[in-house]
């Protein structure tokens, strides 16, 4: 009784105190706690002295035979491949490697995958609870215990459910701890949860390849390259982008001696392994897809059978681009009609082993939509949808939900915020959520309190001010996460989730090739006061009077009650990890058999009715877009294979392989500015944003005269983050042009403009 | 025996898993390594080329490492796997300074490490790390000494290198390209 | 362009971005081990020739440098082992091809045979001595009686070990700066110049003094002749050793090799004994010092450039 009095007690002091911060909420450096990291040392091996009295005698990997092989799939990015973690006696976890039965990974993880252990062993991860207090006039986090902490949530989400319908709330989420929460939220009445992976990443793609097929390509995706003979990659830098099974299969491509054409502004790790490079002027690939169509048509190219049994739409699509000769699109792109044509035949001789590819991360100019649209009529005038070599039809399994009362339907959600804009999102973008939690004129925020799980919006998200000033009217703003991000800084609570390697999660439920199945479970006991979301979400549930749809006291009991409904077992899993399942329908289009796509005709959609009707262009059209002025360079950013986003940047071993981004610029440039190579300098863009750092100059001919490259996640201002902090600049402080999408909302990203700053501009980084 | 490894320069894509494999399974100290990745950009944009290099010893067939070393610490193993035991190692640097690849490191415990070729893998007929751990499987590890190996055939069918043959040391990572 | 990186960031201490594994002691060692070296190979050589009572300094008073330049050197090797403790596995195994390994055992032998010359030599040069214990007089006794044989045993190991702290160097192919087989001819005669300046500096007897510097100045001029073998060998050879050598030419380490080498350490000091020669009177002190740190300054300049020379990257 004394104690549950005390706690309360300290729960309505923390809840006048958090109070206090309606108005403004201050970024707050989580080292002000003293949490700090331990030792930055070169290594986390003892620094020996040289005094050994006994060296042992080298047996490297003697302790293997000690080593316990724990179940996993990895959560360094959203590929999920499968692996075990290997454990010492004591609880360590000394390495992680893939699972060889997994389709997605072939017993192989990727550098970062492999650096999985560094998630584990970073001595800057997040403790223990912390709650936002005013202290001497100032905001500070204070160290406190779950119970308190999650009171003080449950009891805050209560008060908005009250004050203003749990529509209210809104999740932002990325990666495995989102399932749990939005389980959470869905049981507590709101449908408003969104994912960077949208409107930041894959929407665009997936809405244009939506309109014409019906379908999209999903994650992982349905191309089929290890069996293609013509890859064409349009900006996708497989190999710098490390999704893994891409990866292998690229390779094997490569084997089989297929032929692969990367258009890209930049000689990317892709484009030097590619029999055709097409070093596009930025921002013109429209033009080029088109040209390439209109080639395909009119020197009849294309396969007629594909088209005429499964599309429609073809004659408008071949009035359409009658004009976009190569020539044509020569003085757009930059690049020789020769090359254009050459390249297109080469496609067609593959045909339909063929795989224009739709990329991942599609949010670049704002005509996204569309440009993934012509991706996908090239594609399907080759008729590589659907063959084997182009993109095959996935098949996966459902695992049941585990038993718990209906959903209650929200009065409202997301959809209801759009008026009239995006007609085509059909997930939430993370931007019309962030502009929905700010006041205009006197009209109150219709979101009012937001829990964040697994994103670290500040990197993740190019809208600096709307951000800013949604936090800032936030009524509530949780934040779990495993490392002091710079998102934390404005949580009012923050909670620690372990690692993925501590903890259960989802059962991995792949539809791919075959329908897999997969399992994560901790591998040792979470470290500090870590906890997993599944805990986090039910511990709130169950404070917010929904205990009901969480009727388990481990997360095993739910896993192991799916597994058997499938007819495997969470003891089966455990032993083996992956489990493959055979598939019952064909890959590929069955010849002489139809097909039913599934698009509202059951065709392939060349022209776009539903684009026409929601008022777009039902055929791509192309736009000219800005280019750099005297001086300035446009901004294009990618990734790193040894890096994901700003997840990795603290994680010791990965940083040891890349401690910072470099910008790279040409020779030719770098001469005129007189600037030289492994010299640092500030960024300052069209808008006169500065980088908060200054980062290091690669001078190389990889990269165009016009254009410079960074790569993205770096540029860390939180102090906490010891290893990350100061290193590198960040892209995302650089975007402050955002070209939306008017499809789906798609936040373009490639429309900013660097010139460089040799001096110091003196810029004050906060934390 | 002879073991030795071939590296296609076609197929790897510079990702370094090859490198943080080597640092988790041989507990490599942070901020030192066994093997590394290499970038050669050559020609002007839009004429340009990379060649993407994982490097690590040698295991030269005229290895100076192991002729300098005056405690025998530096030895030959069978296969032509080149070795230090630590015990018999006093940290005099001397096979560091003969390595013309920079490929030995001073362990922050005294005795001088490099690459193992994974042996207490190859031993049990696993691969080495790098190699196994290779997303695009570009490393081939092998016997070249077994007509039928992997890597005697992929030597035979492909164009390949060495890296500073010059230095006279013959070494056997090869380099196919 | 041509553009080479570490892509997955090398930052190896003392490795990268280039080599600096041997730091202070190892030029150090070199030195003193040649001055050593230079000494008792005088003491033996004039020994040999019968020449004791003409040469006082070089047989008798200046070995008693040795053995402490030995202790001292050795030292300073043992300061440079990483993994001191299994010092000792140096003398469980000969290894005929480490320069190393016979170096240490060429220093086995050397440093106490130097001691028992000193000791030998002991009671002429502090007089009033007294080994207190029968066995060491008979040992005394004994020592002086087989004193020929040790001087042949001494100029045989130090000639080699003379060599040897060039070929400690030379035998580094994959340093290219240290790759020419003059490098032991050549830290042999600048060990015999520093050792003979060191016993010139002893030495209180004119005609000792004058023999000596003879000595030392014929030694100078074939030390600079190896010097410029040494150059136009590397300059005639391999790409990698042309950079290396430009070191030297044009590159860092031009400045300290032309002026403290070459000038201030061996071209001076020959001007300055010259001059004395011709009858002008300049105190011995400043060509031996002169000499003495060229030799030191060379060695450094050696192992420090030497060190960054390479094959790739
Ligand atoms: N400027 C710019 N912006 C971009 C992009 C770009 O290239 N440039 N890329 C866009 C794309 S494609 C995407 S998909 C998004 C990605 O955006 P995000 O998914 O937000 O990516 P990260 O920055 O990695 O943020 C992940 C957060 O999750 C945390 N985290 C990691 N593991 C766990 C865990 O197990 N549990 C919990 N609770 N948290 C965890 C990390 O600490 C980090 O704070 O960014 C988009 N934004
Ligand atoms: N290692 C690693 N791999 C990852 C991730 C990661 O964080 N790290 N993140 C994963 C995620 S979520 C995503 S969404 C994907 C993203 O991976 P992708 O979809 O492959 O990447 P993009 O960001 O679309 O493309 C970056 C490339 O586009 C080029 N580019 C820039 N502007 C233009 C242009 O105007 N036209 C053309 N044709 N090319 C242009 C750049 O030079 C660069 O090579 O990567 C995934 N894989
Ligand atoms: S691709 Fe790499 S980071 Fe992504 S899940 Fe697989 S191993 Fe992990
Ligand atoms: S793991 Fe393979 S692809 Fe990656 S850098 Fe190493 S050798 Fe190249
Ligand atoms: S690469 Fe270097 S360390 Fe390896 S065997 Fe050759 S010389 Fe010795
Ligand atoms: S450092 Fe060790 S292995 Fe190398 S030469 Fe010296 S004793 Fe031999
Ligand atoms: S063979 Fe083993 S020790 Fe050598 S680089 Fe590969 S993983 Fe490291
Ligand atoms: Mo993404």
């Amino acid at each position: 009784m004394h104690q549950i009095s005390d706690v309360c007690q300290t729960m309505n002091e923390s809840h006048n105190e958090l109070f206090q911060m309606k108005t403004r909420r201050d970024f707050i450096k989580i080292s002000a706690l003293g949490l700090g990291a331990a030792a930055l040392t070169a290594g986390a091996s003892k620094m020996g002295m040289g005094f050994p009295l006994l060296g042992s005698e080298n047996e490297p990997g003697s302790e293997e035979n000690t080593l316990r092989r724990v179940p996993t799939y990895c959560e360094v990015c959203f590929w999920k491949c499968a692996g075990w973690a290997h454990v010492t006696e004591d609880g360590n976890i000394i390495k992680i490697t893939g699972n060889d039965d997994d389709p997605q990974c072939n017993g192989r993880l990727c550098p970062r995958g492999t650096g999985g252990v560094g998630m584990f062993n970073d001595p800057d991860r997040l403790k223990t609870p912390l709650i936002r207090v005013v202290k001497d006039g100032e905001q500070t986090y204070r160290e406190a215990s779950w119970e308190e902490a999650l009171s003080l949530i449950a009891s805050k989400m209560s008060d908005l459910r009250s004050k203003y319908g749990p529509e209210s709330m809104a999740l932002f989420m990325h990666g495995a701890p989102g399932t749990h929460f939005s389980h959470l939220l869905k049981a507590y009445g709101t449908l408003n949860l969104a994912a960077p992976s949208f409107a930041q990443c894959r929407g665009p793609r997936d809405v244009g390849f939506e309109a014409t097929f019906g379908e999209s390509v999903s994650s992982p995706e349905v191309t089929d390259i290890r069996d293609t003979r013509c890859l064409v990659l349009i900006g996708s830098h497989i190999g710098e982008n490390m999704h893994n099974g891409q990866v292998q299969e690229m390779s094997q491509a490569i084997d089989n001696g297929a032929v692969i054409i990367t258009v890209d502004p930049r000689l990317s790790t892709a484009a030097s392994k590619s029999k055709y490079w097409l070093p596009i002027k930025p921002s013109t690939d429209i033009a080029l897809l088109l040209s390439w169509i209109h080639v395909l048509i009119y020197d009849d190219l294309y396969n007629k059978e594909y088209v005429s049994t499964y599309a429609e739409g073809f004659d408008e699509l071949k009035a359409y681009v009658k004009k976009f000769t190569p020539e044509w699109a020569y003085g757009i792109t930059t690049l020789k009609p020769d090359l254009i044509r050459n390249t297109a035949r080469e496609m067609a001789n593959a045909a339909p082993s063929v795989i224009i590819h739709p990329g991942r991360h599609a949010a670049w100019y704002g005509d996204d939509v569309q440009r993934s649209r012509a991706m996908a009529i090239l594609n399907a005038l080759l008729g590589s949808w659907g063959n084997r070599g182009g993109f095959f039809f996935k098949e996966g399994i459902k695992l049941p939900e585990f038993p718990h009362p209906e959903y209650p339907k929200p009065a409202w959600t997301w959809k209801d915020l759009l008026n009239g804009k995006y007609p085509m999102a059909n997930e939430a973008p993370t931007n019309l959520v962030i502009e929905s939690s700010i006041p205009t004129g006197d009209q109150e925020a219709k979101i009012k309190g937001w829990i964040v799980a697994g994103t670290n919006l500040i990197s993740a998200i190019p809208l600096k001010e709307e951000l800013s000033k949604a936090m800032q009217s936030l009524e509530l703003l949780v934040v779990v996460d495993t490392m002091p991000m710079e998102i934390t800084g404005y949580a009012d609570v923050v909670l620690p989730e372990c690692t993925y390697l501590e903890r259960y999660d989802d059962i991995r439920a792949t539809s791919h090739r075959e329908p897999t199945l997969c399992l994560r479970m901790p591998a040792v006991e979470a470290k500090n006061q870590t906890k997993p979301a599944w805990w986090i979400a039910k511990q709130l549930g169950e404070r917010l009077g929904l205990g009901a749809y969480f009727n388990y006291t481990d997360f095993s009991e739910v896993l192991d009650w799916q597994l058997k409904q499938v007819g495997s077992s969470l003891d089966e899993m455990k032993r083996i990890g992956v489990k493959k399942l055979s598939r019952e329908s064909s890959p590929y289009l069955e010849p002489g058999t139809s097909h039913t796509f599934k698009t509202a005709s059951g065709k392939i959609q060349l022209y776009s009715h539903e684009l026409a009707e929601a008022g777009f262009d039902p055929l791509p059209a192309f736009t000219k877009h800005p280019e750099p002025e005297e001086g300035f360079y446009r901004l294009i950013y990618g990734r790193a294979p040894m890096h994901t986003f700003s997840r990795t940047a603290n994680n010791p071993n990965l940083v040891a392989l890349m401690p910072e981004n470099s910008v790279w610029i040409n020779p030719q440039v770098a001469k005129i500015w007189g600037i030289k190579k492994d010299q640092y300098v500030w960024l300052k863009n069209q808008d006169g944003a500065v980088s908060n750092f200054a980062v290091k100059v690669r001078i190389t001919e990889r990269i165009r005269w016009d254009s410079v490259y960074i790569v993205h996640g770096f540029g860390h201002h939180h102090k906490p983050l010891h290893f990350a902090y100061g290193r590198g600049v960040n892209d995302t402080e650089l975007i402050t042009n955002v070209m939306m999408d008017p499809i789906m909302g798609g936040t373009g990203m490639r429309g900013n403009f660097i010139t460089f700053l040799t001096e110091d501009p003196g810029k004050e980084v906060e934390a | 025996m002879r073991y030795a490894m071939a590296i296609d320069t076609k197929k790897c894509v510079g990702c370094s898993d090859c490198v943080i494999a080597c640092q988790t399974e041989n507990n490599v100290p942070l901020g030192f390594c066994r093997d590394w990745v290499t970038e050669t950009v050559d020609g002007t944009y839009p004429n340009v080329s990379i060649e993407l290099r994982s490097e690590r010893c040698n295991h030269c067939d005229n290895s100076p490492c192991v002729r300098c070393c005056p405690t025998g610490a530096s030895h030959i193993e069978d296969g032509g796997i080149v070795l230090v035991t630590q015990n018999k190692c006093i940290g005099c640097g001397a096979c560091i300074q003969a390595c013309p690849y920079e490929a030995r490191y001073s362990h922050p415990d005294g005795y001088v490490d490099k690459c193992t070729f994974c042996i207490h893998r190859v031993r049990k007929g696993d691969k080495p790390a790098c190699v196994a751990v290779c997303p695009t499987r570009c490393m081939y590890f092998g016997d070249l000494e077994d007509p039928n190996s992997e890597i005697t055939n992929v030597l035979k069918n492909r164009k390949f290198k060495a890296l500073a043959p010059e230095a006279g040391t013959n070494p056997q990572i090869y380099y196919l390209i | 362009m041509k553009e080479e990186l570490f892509v997955s960031g090398r930052n190896i201490p003392n490795i990268d971005p280039y080599l600096n594994i041997w730091h202070w002691q190892i030029p150090v060692y070199l030195f003193l081990g040649g001055l050593a070296a230079g000494i008792l190979f005088f003491a033996a050589l004039f020994t040999i020739m019968g020449k004791e009572k003409e040469m006082p300094a070089a047989v008798r008073t200046a070995p008693i440098i040795a053995p402490i330049a030995l202790i001292l050197g050795l030292f300073a090797l043992f300061l440079d082992l990483k993994h001191k403790l299994f010092f000792w596995q140096l003398y469980t195994t000969i290894r005929i091809e480490s320069p190393m390994s016979w170096g240490a055992w060429v220093l086995m032998a050397i440093t106490p045979l130097s001691m028992l010359w000193v000791a030998s030599y002991v009671k002429e040069l502090v007089p009033g001595w007294n080994w207190k214990y029968r066995l060491l007089e008979n040992f005394e006794t004994f020592i002086i009686k087989y004193r020929l044989w040790m001087a042949w045993m001494i100029i045989v190991l130090s000639v080699i070990l003379g060599i040897y702290t060039g070929i400690l160097l030379s035998a580094f192919n994959a340093r290219p700066l240290w790759n020419t087989s003059i490098l032991g001819p050549l830290f042999l005669v600048s060990g015999m110049s520093t050792g003979a300046a060191t016993i010139l500096l002893m030495s209180k007897s004119k005609e000792e003094r004058r023999t000596m510097s003879w000595i030392d100045l014929l030694l100078i001029v074939v030390e600079i002749f190896f010097i410029t073998h040494l150059i136009m060998g590397m300059k005639a050879g391999s790409q990698v050793q042309i950079d290396a050598v430009s070191l030297f030419l044009g590159g860092q380490f031009t400045v300290s090799f032309w002026v403290f080498v070459i000038l201030l350490g061996l071209v001076f000091p020959a001007i300055l004994e010259i001059v004395e020669r011709l009858g002008y009177h300049i105190p011995v002190v400043i060509p031996v010092v002169l000499i003495l740190l060229g030799g030191l300054m060379f060695r450094f300049i050696m192992v420090e450039a030497g060190q960054i020379t390479r094959y790739l990257y």
